[in-house]
């Protein structure tokens, strides 16, 4: 198997893992962090498939300008999610 | 509970119907006429020799300008958003040394390697969009580091406004030689730069806008990051 190939798997393993933490961390700056993860290991990604225009415009805008807003969005409301009861469906509802 | 095993039960669905279509794309070769076109005629008709810029601003140009004027609404959206009468910088809590003293150091060295980043879009990966970022990362830097650093918003709205208009100009210069908007007249009346394929001068008008792009791209977005970061003060 070819090396490169792996990095490639372990990269969106990282990716997916990554991506799960950031949708249910009940911390929201530390989901932040998780989504910006996934922005990094998106432009390693995108530099291993000979793109690396896109791998610049990740870093710079996923990873930098995309976290920092969020971060100060929560900054000015709350930091943790607040447990909220399952409501039904819209199929219920009807 | 049946909720979510439908959410799953439709995802799956979806993701095998997804797979299916795309497992019989070729990826990575020589199956699309225009990109093969694109990569045949490249150095003679736009003289760039990254072939990726040369689409985004010879080829497709008027997409890019749909592109930049995408980011002004977004910048004035959240300028007109976050309105408020009077605002100012309320952060308490300063900075470290090591983040105080490494942002000054690093400032004018990301400064440099964004413009370099668009000013050589024509020669080396990357462009406007990439270069303008990196330069509002190195803005957001001071503004992390440091409590009452703030952007001079008359200097950076009028460069916008001015890198904008030039745009659209360098287009319109366009349509009074060559006949059609955005058309390439460095490179296809003047013919500059034609013995020298590959060096700084070349490319006809992408460096110049690219260069354009980058600034109107960093300013715009620096902008961005000084109307999230402000809050109203009461007098």
């Amino acid at each position: 198997m070819n090396c490169v190939a792996c990095i490639e798997y372990v990269i969106i393993g990282l990716m997916i893992v990554s991506a799960i933490l950031a949708v249910e961390w009940r911390d929201l700056l530390a989901a932040v962090v998780g989504m910006t993860a996934v922005s990094l290991f998106a432009s390693i990604l995108f530099f291993f498939l000979q793109a690396p225009d896109v791998a610049m415009t990740e870093a710079a805008i996923g990873a930098a300008l995309s976290g920092a807003v969020f971060i100060f969005a929560i900054k000015r409301t709350y930091r943790y999610e607040t447990e909220e009861e399952e409501k039904p469906g819209w199929w219920m509802r009807w | 509970m049946l909720k979510r095993a439908l959410a799953i039960v439709a995802i799956l669905i979806i993701g095998y119907w997804l797979a299916q279509g795309l497992s019989q794309v070729p990826f990575g070769q020589d199956k699309m006429l225009v990109s093969k076109y694109y990569l045949d005629h490249v150095k003679e008709q736009t003289g760039a020799v990254n072939a990726v810029t040369a689409v985004v601003v010879n080829y497709r140009g008027f997409d890019t300008l749909g592109e930049v004027t995408v980011l002004f609404i977004a910048s004035t959206g959240v300028g007109a958003l976050l309105w408020r009468k009077k605002r100012k910088r309320t952060a308490k809590t300063k900075g470290s040394v090591v983040l105080t003293t490494g942002s000054k150091l690093l400032f004018p060295f990301i400064m440099l390697f964004g413009m370099y980043i668009f000013i050589h879009g024509h020669l080396t990966p990357g462009g406007g969009f990439p270069g303008g970022a990196t330069i509002a990362t190195a803005f957001l830097l001071m503004y992390m580091a440091f409590t009452t650093y703030e952007i001079s918003h008359k200097g950076f709205e009028v460069t916008e406004g001015f890198a904008g208009m030039g745009y659209v100009l360098v287009g319109l210069i366009g349509l009074a030689i060559g006949g059609y908007f955005l058309f390439d007249w460095i490179w296809q009346t003047w013919h500059l730069g034609t013995s020298n394929i590959g060096r700084l001068f070349s490319g006809g008008f992408i460096p110049v806008i690219y260069t354009i792009i980058g600034i109107k791209v960093g300013t715009e977005l620096s902008g961005i990051i000084d109307n999230m970061l402000k809050e109203e003060v009461k007098e």
